[in-house]
């Protein structure tokens, strides 16, 4: 049996396409038809049984959600890839001169192998809004607390109706009232039992000489009227009192242990009288992160706490292979180290940089699984991705508009087309 | 060649063969219906599918069938959507959305209750329940768990013992703001879930305009910019104010409803009364040390009108095939013996008032249950009703707007206005 053996012979074509058959096959089963078949869905209505042609195109771009959607994609690729590149960059160089190199980039690799859903669930904790649960607040309001004492009537509020409403500043102000007047002034939303001990019982004081009046806590009395002074309810100690006379006070006073206060020597009028907005401010609760401002920039963060490890490692390897007398050689020039880094390393680096930064806005474009976690149902419209909207859109409620949802999802590859096509050039670039 | 040609077809064939074999099938049971094997496709899962599995055990032992129970989980609409487009649909599914099985039975995917069933149901179901099941005169499917989503809870730890619970409107905004003044924030409201907002809206809307009023906003034969919801929202407006709320307005929505039950039943209270349906008692039971019907107790929904009213929902079963042991296990599945099974597990409410109130496991649940059979005014969850596009999209249409208007009650123009636009489109879409 003699047969013509050899790399161009026949038989050799036919083992290598024998070869080939399982991966092609799957490549036509998994990515092929797939792809082509999102093309064609996507021309079909809901159901999948009417050719509607572009119509879903032009829904796509005149729904608002979509728009949101886009413009926050929009908002990714162009702060995402290049910080986690430049923050990548920045801890590559730094971490060469560092005596625990390797262990530090171990650690700042290690954030890439936790999921991301496991990171969003992490992130969505850490940036809660309450203090006792968001890691982020909790600081913040400790830091808050150093430096402003807590007021001491913290949550209290003008009894409804009882003379005293909230001014601009969070101040509780009184109509005007005349220079001989006596006013009683509800507050409500604070414990009795916590009022200072020496607080007295309230009574109404009687019009005499001078602004008379009575900050009173109006609740727990018998019988528990709202905006009467009844029995068992007590005055609040140490309010600061204000009175002002056309935009600016004349003059301050502060309430006794029954709540009372006097200001004699007035005689204009009318007055207005303010309890000041730091008798009552709520504690510093920090601030609302995933509200419908600072999603966006949250996620964006949770995001290079993963990616930055990854960026830092792939330029580490691009550093090791630049030609170290090149270095060198700018130094014994004279080159200072700042003028090393941007003349001389990050030129050389720039391919490695180059394929980082696609690498990273191709992941950019496909993020969901982030924003899906951290976001709260209250702002996902608001934090909204073009991946996530794509699910949103055909399978997010009820089995959903798979027509929409596959012309997102061709929207969303052409997208990327651009940044794959490139890196595939790089690759074939740096084979030749 | 040939061999190697041979033995790679072999080899695929076997590949092929292992990836698409079943589950073995079960040994048969003797009875009528030996041999047969039913499949059921329900969003039960965890608990809630063991439970279920009960109650087909005492199916198959009785007719020899074989029953296979596949958890969809909240994807249910999904995988009967891909199912039935590959032409293999499950005999029997559970879905918790009438729109969807409205969908079903108008594209032809279901098969009609036979007489014997649909006898079984007009005994023991009031006829409200029937109707739900019923589409353009023919009768589909039977809630089979429902829930009552008229129910407000209460942990009776912080309350004290004095504490009556409030029978209307305005009692229950005076024991909030009773409990608000000594500075509490008495009101959990799970804000970040967009569907327990709508709830409270439902809840208030089906006294505050009526039945009939209800029934044709659910089908979008009045606006949303009617004054019928303006008032109710307003009404809602008294509810829901930032001193009775924990940490205010931005906090309630970014609370999920777990975490809302948490924050009543949890080590570390931060409010005492929270409104969900009786599944909220899972949830406890689940993430808290409470115990319900000891410390988590129940009231009804606080009246507005003069009729007592309950909003439900619930998880309807349809058959999909017109096999014989499709049909018996309908009939089984629709007796209040079937129910009564499940019943005594907890976790449950029937429709069916057959269903003996002693076969419910602790006293919440029966009274629960109790006002489920008994109310004058039963409507289904009107979210559930509308095309999933606008009543159960994360961050869009119904939820959406509720977290707005909970958000800002000031734009509630603006929010109705977009709404109202939103549920036009949705409406002419259609169901699906």
């Amino acid at each position: 049996m003699t047969r013509p053996t050899g790399p161009l012979s026949g038989g050799s074509h036919r083992l290598a396409a024998l070869f080939l058959t399982p991966a092609l096959l799957l490549v036509v089963v998994f990515l092929v038809y797939p792809t082509a078949y999102s093309l064609v869905r996507s021309m079909f209505d809901a159901r999948g049984d009417e050719f509607v042609g572009v119509e879903n195109y032009v829904t796509a771009f005149t729904d608002d959600r979509t728009l949101v959607a886009l413009r926050n994609s929009v908002i990714w690729v162009l702060v995402a890839p290049s910080l986690v590149t430049t923050i990548g960059l920045v801890l590559a160089v730094v971490t060469e001169r560092i005596r625990w190199a390797t262990a530090f980039r171990l650690v700042m690799f290690m954030p890439l192998a936790i999921s991301l859903v496991a990171s969003g669930i992490i992130f969505r904790l850490v940036y809660e809004e309450d203090p006792d649960r968001g890691l982020v607040n909790a600081v913040a309001v400790s830091v808050h607390d150093v430096f402003s004492p807590a007021s001491p009537y913290q949550g209290a509020r003008p009894r409804e109706g009882g003379g005293l409403v909230v001014g601009p500043d969070g101040a509780l102000e009184t109509a005007p009232v005349g220079a001989q007047g006596a006013v009683g002034l509800p507050i409500t939303g604070f414990d009795p039992v916590e009022l200072p001990a020496q607080a007295a019982s309230a009574v109404l004081p009687e019009p005499g000489a001078g602004l008379r009046g009575l900050v009173w806590l109006d609740v727990g009395g018998t019988p528990d009227r709202t905006g009467e002074v009844d029995a068992g309810e007590r005055g609040v100690p140490g309010i600061a009192v204000e009175v002002w006379e056309a935009g600016r006070v004349v003059a301050t006073a502060t309430t006794g242990d029954d709540g009372r206060f006097t200001v004699p020597d007035l005689t204009g009028g009318p007055y207005t009288i303010r309890l000041a907005a730091a008798n009552f401010a709520e504690p510093f609760r920090g601030l609302t992160w995933l509200g419908p401002v600072l999603v966006t920039p949250v996620v964006i963060a949770a995001w290079l706490w993963i990616m930055t490890g990854f960026a830092m490692t792939l330029i580490v390897a691009g550093l090791a292979s630049i030609p170290r007398d090149a270095l060198e050689a700018a130094r014994v020039d004279g080159a200072t180290e700042w003028q090393v880094f941007r003349r001389v390393t990050v030129p050389l680096l720039s391919p490695v940089l180059l394929v980082v930064f696609v690498t990273l806005v191709i992941n950019v474009l496909k993020v969901f699984d982030l924003v899906f976690v951290i976001a709260p149902g209250s702002v996902q419209e608001e934090a909204n991705v073009l991946a996530l909207q794509v699910w949103q859109v055909s399978f997010g409620a009820g089995g959903g508009d798979q027509g929409l949802g596959s012309a997102l999802a061709v929207l969303l590859f052409l997208l990327v087309l651009p940044a794959v096509v490139f890196n595939i050039r790089r690759f074939r670039g740096d084979r030749s | 060649m040939r061999g190697k040609q041979v033995a790679f077809g072999l080899v695929t064939a076997f590949l092929v063969v292992a990836g698409c074999a079943g589950p073995q099938p079960a040994p048969a049971r003797p009875g009528p219906l030996a041999g047969q094997t039913i499949e059921v496709l329900a969003v039960w899962s965890d608990e809630e599918q063991a439970a279920f599995e009960r109650v087909l055990d005492v199916f198959e032992q009785r007719t020899g069938a074989t029953v296979t129970y596949v958890s969809g989980g909240d994807e249910v609409p999904t995988v009967l959507a891909t199912r039935l487009a590959g032409g293999s649909p499950p005999d029997v599914a559970g879905v918790a959305q009438p729109a969807l099985v409205r969908t079903l039975a108008r594209a032809g995917s279901l098969v009609p209750l036979d007489p014997s069933t649909e006898s079984v149901i007009d005994a023991q179901f009031a006829p409200v329940w029937k109707e739900l099941g019923t589409v353009d005169g023919e009768l589909y499917g039977f809630v089979f768990k429902a829930a009552n989503k008229s129910t407000v809870w209460y942990d009776a730890g912080q309350l004290g013992p004095g504490f009556v619970p409030p029978r209307t409107w305005d009692e229950f905004v005076e024991t909030l703001r009773k409990l608000s003044d000594t500075g509490r924030t008495p009101l959990s409201v799970g804000g970040a879930d967009g569907w327990t907002l709508t709830d409270w809206f439902e809840n208030v809307y089906l006294q505050t305009a009526g039945g009939a009023m209800y029934d044709r906003l659910a089908r979008h034969e009045i606006s949303w910019t009617d004054p019928s919801v303006r008032t109710a929202l307003q009404t809602l407006g008294r509810v829901f104010r930032p001193e009775y709320l924990p940490g205010g307005i931005s906090s309630a929505l970014q609370t999920e409803f777990t975490e809302s039950v948490v924050d009543v039943f949890g080590a570390d209270p931060k409010a005492s009364i929270v409104f969900e349906a009786d599944f909220v008692a899972g949830a406890i039971a689940e993430s808290t040390p409470a115990r319900v019907g000891a410390d988590a107790r129940v009231f009804p929904f606080p009246r507005i009108g003069p009729t007592s009213s309950v909003v439900s929902g619930g998880d309807t079963l349809v058959a999909l095939t017109d096999e014989p042991g499709t049909k018996a296990l309908m009939q089984f599945l629709a007796s209040s013996e079937a129910a009564s099974i499940w019943a005594a597990q907890g976790g449950f409410v029937s429709p069916n008032r057959q269903v003996a109130l002693d076969e419910y496991p602790d006293d919440s649940t029966r009274q629960i249950a109790e006002e489920l059979v008994g109310a004058d005014n039963l409507r289904f969850d009107m979210s559930d009703l509308m095309p999933s596009a606008l009543g159960a999209t994360r961050g869009d249409g119904f939820w959406r707007a509720m977290q707005d208007y909970l958000a800002d009650p000031a734009q509630v123009d603006r929010i109705l206005a977009e709404l109202e636009a939103e549920a036009t489109a949705a409406y002419e879409e259609g169901d699906s």
